[in-house]
């Protein structure tokens, strides 16, 4: 069981938090202690919006173990509006259909099982934007 | 039942997965297509779905609608069948997802079908006695039946999640509401069996119409209201046709239950059933609207509610998906893609 | 500084080596460069190697092998920079003589991954990434490279199918190996419909996995004539690192660390690419061997696959890469790699490559842990 592992990156992979930096003001994901565009430390927490966009992606038919219940799915590069590229799995999609710049937005998803007793670790997922709207004409 | 302080729904959300098994698959693998079908297709989970997903997805919707901070939710309850854990709520996962740890109090309802308005009806005495000023209820599951098996036509998965709050503040005021119960075996599972036992027809009369049926008479009685009042009904779908019979029973109209019957199209989403049929019927309400809601679970009971829709809610209709909006998101899949979705092959 | 040579190289054959363990495949390549050096007992040990924990639960590497060869109470440590371990153990050899710490080291990198089943020896190499949050999401090395293939095409405006030429080179020199693991020619007919690892990496984009080792014997440059014949000097060693996790990286499609790395080993050197004759680079998948030629000045961004199109990457072309099959024809034992790179080198610079010998002085090999996070470059001269 790796379960202090998945326990201590809980907020972050549920929900897509990371930090803003205190010094240069840029997001950051994922959160590190140590600032990646101006190595100072002291961080704010920052739940990202989920939105962004395909930046580049890749179908795996070969999966590693842990994953091969999963295959075939697609990893892909996920450009966030908020400027930080993330990687994570795309949900919810045909393969097929998954171009560069196509808008995503986040999910929390079940990233792997631990085998049948163990732990189920969740995590975000990226998948095409819904609509927010419905499809009938506004009445307001 | 009235609460002592006067309550209402502040946001609503809905999420049902974008897989679908038609019917006729069912039929067309176990009886060569001569079965009768109780639904058009149910939705089917995706390979990383679960109770847990699903009800974060919905839960996420309704804070989008409630325009609440989750910290000020201070209970998560989540309703289900289905729970991913036996022992492990499904609540914290949903709680901690959408920020609403710590300062919350969380746990996981069981009642079939209606533990999902069996929270609700928490959350409304939670909120309706002042201890706090928001809390959240979620019907969600991933429903399974046996291969084969009359259930496997509906089994299906969603979830709807709702935030209850003052009236005040509230999208749609709840008027009252009624819980009846016995004790009525008509469907269960023993721990560790994948797959549920049902009575067969034992299923209709004596559990879904009797408990469906004591549960709104005597809701529309302490309100003093009659079918004509109410321009909508929602009541639990197990399939197509219970829900339209228990609503002639009741003297409700097809066009009044047309809204919220989503069972043809999704099937039966079990704790998250009814509570769709009222994101639906939310999503196209007009203020002034009065809702009836009645669920059922096996084991057995009804809970009915009566809302009354405010001007709220024209604002708040736009800030989520709508239900129709998932229904719409449909990909169908076939019966051996079904299979390995639900994970009924044989792996090892 | 001392300036260091090579006095000895030994290879085993690259592949699934059912018979030999990890350990028999090290010892025999370190024996080979033994004999070849005419040597009997070294200074000192740097094992490069990544996947011995997780393929056969063996760590303390440097110990057992300095056991197993008969090398004796040696200094023997094993050294990990992922796929760049051998090229990284190398490394440290080199700062251990070029500081007159040690006058004789062997350098060998072992790896043995046909112990475990594909998934299992997959989802090793994987830990060659920031595995908390690009192998958390069920990304594999191959996917990796594809996520930079994909975006390549789109911002260079190519095809898959102008990246065969990397896949066909290295086949068509791997074929006269005798230690390579594939030794047939292939066509670009045959890499356009080669089956899908992780789309658009293809079996032909992708090194095969496997096992193998390879040494070399290291000594001050001044004794190098009185041990070998045919010394190769090392003229560079240089380490430069980059982001670890590609989505970290400010152009992911740009190898920062084999750039830096490839400078200051020119720098060393006083040398630029074109006085280098032959490249061994890091093709692990043909999308990282043009962006390796692009990041070491041999093409411009976006350029290399024209380069290879035009023939420039062949045996006789204007910079020779893979010549004895590179990762993708020899076989890709990962922390192995980086010292068959610099075996192979030495074979060129000696004279003894045999058919695809080509006419050179100064050799250049890079070897790219990961996707590129770490990058080890070394000139070689003959």
């Amino acid at each position: 069981m790796n379960v202090p592992r998945y326990w201590r990156s809980e907020r972050t992979r549920y929900g897509l938090v990371g930090e803003i930096c205190r010094s240069c003001g840029k997001p950051i994901f994922p959160p590190r202690d140590v600032c990646p565009h101006c190595t100072d430390e002291g961080q704010d927490v920052h739940p990202f919006g989920g939105k962004g966009q395909v930046y580049s992606f890749s179908t795996v038919y070969d999966a590693p173990a842990g994953y091969t219940e999963y295959q075939p799915y697609t990893v892909a590069l996920i450009k966030l509006d908020e400027g930080p590229l993330v990687t994570a799995q795309l949900t919810d999609v045909d393969n097929e259909a998954v171009h560069i710049g196509m808008p995503v937005e986040m999910v929390t998803r079940k990233i792997k099982e631990e085998g049948e007793n163990g732990l189920i670790i969740y995590g975000y997922k990226f998948r095409p934007v819904l609509e927010s709207k419905s499809s009938r004409p506004d009445r307001f | 039942m009235k609460p002592l302080r006067e309550v209402g729904i502040i946001g609503y959300g809905a999420y049902i997965p974008r897989y679908r098994l038609p019917a006729a698959e069912v039929a067309r693998v176990w009886t060569e297509g001569h079965a009768g079908l109780p639904v058009e297709e149910k939705s089917v989970p995706g390979l990383d779905e679960d109770t847990a997903t699903i009800a974060i997805e919905a839960a996420r919707n309704a804070l989008a609608r409630g325009g609440i901070a989750a910290q000020s939710i201070r209970a998560v309850w989540v309703g289900s069948e289905s729970h991913p854990y036996a022992v492990k709520p499904t609540s914290t996962i949903v709680a901690e997802a959408i920020g609403a740890t710590p300062q919350v109090s969380a746990a996981d309802w069981e009642f079939a079908c209606k533990a999902g308005t069996e929270a609700l009806q928490a959350a409304i005495a939670l909120v309706g006695s002042g201890m706090t000023d928001f809390a959240m209820a979620i019907g969600a599951d991933t429903a399974q039946g046996r291969p084969g098996d009359a259930l496997e036509y509906t089994t299906a998965a969603g979830g709807a999640a709702y935030i209850i709050g003052p009236r005040e503040h509230s999208l749609a005021y709840l008027e009252g509401s009624y819980s009846y119960v016995t004790d009525t075996p008509d469907f269960f599972r023993r721990p560790y069996q994948h797959y549920p036992e049902h009575g067969g027809r034992f299923t209709g009369q004596p559990a879904y119409f009797k408990h469906i049926t004591h549960a709104v008479e005597a809701l529309l009685q302490e309100l003093g209201y009659t079918p004509g009042d109410f321009a909508a009904a929602v009541f639990h779908q197990p399939n197509t046709k219970f829900p339209q019979r228990v609503a002639q029973m009741l003297g409700f109209s097809k066009e009044q239950i047309r809204v919220g019957l989503l069972a043809p199209k999704i099937g039966n989403t079990y704790a998250a059933s009814s509570l769709l049929g009222l994101t639906a019927v939310l999503d196209e309400a007009k203020p002034g609207d009065r809702i009836l809601l009645a669920s059922f679970g096996s084991g057995a009971g009804s809970d009915a509610f009566s809302f009354v829709v405010t001007d709220l809610i024209q604002e708040r209709q736009r800030l989520a998906p709508t239900t129709q909006a998932y229904i719409a998101r449909r990909k169908p899949v076939d019966y051996a893609l079904y299979v390995r979705y639900r994970r009924k092959l044989q792996m090892h | 500084m001392r300036e260091v040579s090579i006095i000895g190289i030994g290879q085993t054959q690259v592949g699934e080596i059912w018979e030999r363990s990890l350990r028999d495949l090290a010892v025999d390549a370190i024996r080979a460069a033994l004999k070849d050096a005419h040597l009997e007992r070294v200074d000192a040990l740097y094992v490069g190697n990544m996947l011995s924990g997780e393929c056969i639960a063996q760590q303390h590497l440097g110990v057992l092998i300095a056991d197993w060869a008969g090398l004796g109470p040696i200094e023997a440590v094993k050294v990990e920079a992922a796929d760049a371990s051998g090229a990284a153990a190398l490394r440290m050899g080199y700062l251990a003589v070029a500081s007159g710490v040690h006058d004789y080291v062997l350098v060998c990198g072992v790896e043995k991954v046909t112990d475990v089943d594909a998934e299992t020896a997959n989802a090793a190499w994987s830990s060659a990434m920031d595995a908390e949050y690009e192998a958390f999401q069920g990304v594999t090395m191959p996917a990796l490279a594809g996520l930079l293939m994909r975006r390549y095409m789109h911002e260079f405006g190519v095809a898959r199918e102008d990246f065969a030429p990397f896949a066909v080179t290295a086949h068509a020199n791997g074929a006269n190996n005798p230690y390579a693991m594939f030794r047939s020619p292939i066509t670009a007919e045959a890499y356009a419909k080669a089956g899908m690892v992780a789309e658009p990496i293809s079996m032909f984009d992708a090194a095969p996995l496997c096992d193998g080792a390879a040494a070399v014997v290291l000594c001050p440059r001044e004794r190098a004539a009185d041990l070998s014949n045919k010394p190769v000097h090392i003229r560079a060693s240089a380490v430069a690192t980059d982001r670890l996790a590609v989505h970290s990286r400010r152009d992911p499609l740009f190898l920062q660390a084999a750039y830096l790395s490839a400078q200051k080993a020119y720098l060393q050197a006083g040398v630029s690419p074109q006085d280098v004759d032959l490249f061994e680079l890091h093709d692990a998948f043909t999308i990282l061997a043009a962006m390796s030629l692009e990041a070491c000045g041999f093409a411009e961004r976006g350029k290399a696959v024209h380069l290879a199109k035009e023939g420039g990457i062949a045996c006789n072309g204007r910079i020779p890469i893979s010549t004895m099959g590179g990762l993708k024809a020899r076989g890709h034992p990962i922390g192995a790699t980086g010292v068959y790179q610099i075996v192979e080198l030495a074979l060129q610079l000696r004279g003894e490559a045999g058919a695809n010998q080509i006419d050179c002085r100064l050799g250049m090999a890079q070897s790219l842990g990961g996707s590129g996070a770490t990058a080890i470059t070394h000139i070689l001269e003959a």
